[in-house]
């Protein structure tokens, strides 16, 4: 069956994962940079808000974004009008995928931040060095552990992403079809082998991600220790 | 004078009132920890903000809140050393050093003074090494030498010496005090060690609870501490209640003893100190019959809790310390004590 596999389930997952990935990366670090100067009573606002996606069934998240961006709502009426359709595209699959990792990268970051010694931060301002020099050449280097295994961590989730993404954007083979909603596809059509060999597919993936998790969290120990 | 620093802030209970000038010299804050020791820094540099009051530097205002000035912290020229050093971590010795240099552009300016500060402060051949490897003294001399490049107009130093070891510590004072006296500045040094600020600071101020006395000379300090909390913060073992009882008598009631002091009694006495090393048994002045209860020997040191006849049960043993070298063999049946050594305190 090798011959025949149709590979575009996993490029398309590999896809949406790494895009939705970047966004949630800039976004995660960003939005946990800032929340940490906030208010403590925003702060913790804030921090139910960003963080109900993680506990929330990824089904109502669907639910949710699809009251938003579907094309009879008036902001996705108005997106479709530009030619952004998050309804049935690999851009609903980012979408979805960037909502529901969200909380991983924000709260990782937002520990990462919080460890972070603020003296270092104060030296640099006493020493005359600019806010964004401390924030790129001191502070993040300082926490790229934390943010690189939070990063992994909200790709992985990304990558097997099913509840939302279903939702959003369905299953069309070739278009929206990503691994896991591939696999669902496989079950319910009693393809067992077909759905056996997407969750060995899957299984590898994964396993290779939680080791790199494991690799870099041991190496964060080595550094720590010296 | 060079600084003069007025400031005020409430941090939920904790209420800072500094109120200070200093010159070109070492000026030592001594006080115990939760005292407001780093936060009265911390607002110098602008770390912090105080809520009301003034920060002169060299006629410079850093901080005015009546009108409304508050320089960044980047902009007040102001060395900070951390207690913890705050070397960046991913950068090595030599890149740490540069950050002090980062307004100079030129090349060969930057490698000049690097190659002389790495010199100058015992860093020769760790240019390249990462920081976390370095001994803590040659942390401490990174930091310095980061901050010196930068050229502060006032130095400022958290507890500098407390992240080292014992046998280190007196090297690095003996060390960082060329330096200091060579820098020409005021320096601010915050400890709550009575050795490291008598032997590094011309001056000291007290804090307790947040408010600031002082400074005064550092001699005059430990000579005649004038309050309880500052004879206890340097060191002062023998603290009783005590009443004047003419010019120059101070009866302690506890004690059942009068002495005499020749160190002048304000009105406000309501105490009296005297060192442990200062009992003598061959002083005449001041002499009273004493019984030991118990001792304690220390390496160098002999310390030894005695009582007088009439003391009250609840007052605590008072304490002697001799070095061992001295010529004692017997526990003496009497105790006298300099008048120039009896302190009237004040309860603040």
């Amino acid at each position: 069956m090798t011959a025949s596999v149709d590979w575009f389930p996993l490029w398309n997952s590999l896809k949406i994962a790494l895009v939705s990935g970047l966004f949630v990366a800039v976004f995660g670090i960003a939005g946990a940079y800032y929340a940490a100067k906030l208010p403590k009573v925003l702060k913790g606002v804030l921090d139910v808000i960003l963080t109900l996606p993680l506990v929330l069934p990824p089904t109502v998240c669907g639910y949710c974004l699809l009251l938003i961006v579907g094309i009879k709502r008036p902001l996705g009426a108005f997106l479709d009008s530009l030619g952004f359709r998050f309804v049935m595209t690999w851009y609903g699959g980012v979408l979805a995928a960037v909502v529901v990792a969200f909380p991983l990268m924000y709260r990782t970051s937002r520990g990462a931040f919080e460890a972070f010694d603020e003296n270092l931060a104060f030296a640099g301002q006493t020493l005359g060095l600019s806010d964004s020099f401390i924030f790129w050449r001191i502070r993040l280097p300082a926490c790229r552990q934390g943010l690189l295994a939070g990063f992994v961590l909200s790709f992985a989730r990304a990558l097997g992403e099913y509840g939302a993404t279903s939702m959003l954007i369905g299953y069309i083979p070739g278009r929206t079809a990503t691994v896991s909603t591939t696999v669902y596809q496989l079950y319910r059509l009693n393809d067992n082998k077909g759905a056996a060999f997407w969750v060995t597919v899957n299984l590898v993936f994964s396993t290779v991600i939680l080791m790199s998790v494991n690799i870099l969290e041991n190496k964060k120990k080595r550094v720590s220790e010296h | 004078m060079s600084l003069y620093v007025d400031i005020e802030k409430k941090l939920g209970s904790f209420y800072l009132r500094s109120r200070f000038e200093c010159g070109n010299e070492i000026t030592g804050i001594l006080g115990p920890s939760g005292s407001g020791k780093s936060l009265t820094l911390k607002c110098i540099a602008g770390i912090e903000r105080p809520d009301r009051g003034r920060i002169i530097l060299d006629g410079r205002v850093l901080f005015d809140s009546e009108k409304r000035i508050d320089l960044k912290p980047r902009k007040r020229r102001v060395g900070y050393m951390f207690q913890n050093y705050a070397l960046f971590p991913d950068m090595n010795v030599g890149r740490n050093i540069l950050c002090g240099l980062h307004g100079e552009r030129d090349r060969g300016v930057r490698d000049r003074v690097l190659r002389e500060a790495l010199k100058r402060y015992g860093l020769e051949g760790l240019s390249e090494r990462r920081v976390q490897e370095l001994s803590g003294g040659q942390q401490q001399r990174v930091a310095l030498a980061r901050i010196m490049v930068n050229r502060p107009q006032l130095l400022l130093l958290d507890e500098p010496f407390s992240a080292l070891d014992a046998h280190l510590r007196m090297k690095l004072q003996i060390s960082m005090l060329e330096t200091l006296r060579e820098y020409g500045r005021p320096v601010l040094m915050v400890s709550h060690s009575r050795d490291e600020i008598y032997r590094m600071c011309s001056k000291t101020s007290v804090l307790t609870d947040g408010l600031m006395n002082g400074p005064v000379e550092t001699e005059s300090l430990f000579s005649d501490p004038k309050t309880v909390t500052a004879a206890l913060l340097t060191g002062c073992k023998n603290i009783t209640p005590a009443r004047p009882e003419g010019r120059d008598i101070l009866f302690a009631p506890e004690w059942g003893i009068a002495f005499r002091t020749s160190l002048g009694i304000p009105e406000a006495v309501t105490h009296l100190g005297i060192r442990a090393h200062y009992f003598d048994p061959s002083e005449k002045e001041n002499r009273f019959p004493v019984r030991f209860v118990s001792g304690l020997e220390e390496p160098f040191e002999r310390v030894l809790e005695f009582r007088y006849p009439g003391q009250s049960p609840e007052s605590p043993d008072v304490w002697w310390r001799i070095p061992k070298s001295g010529s004692l063999c017997e526990k003496p049946e009497f105790l006298g004590v300099s008048p120039r050594y009896v302190m009237p305190l004040r309860e603040s």
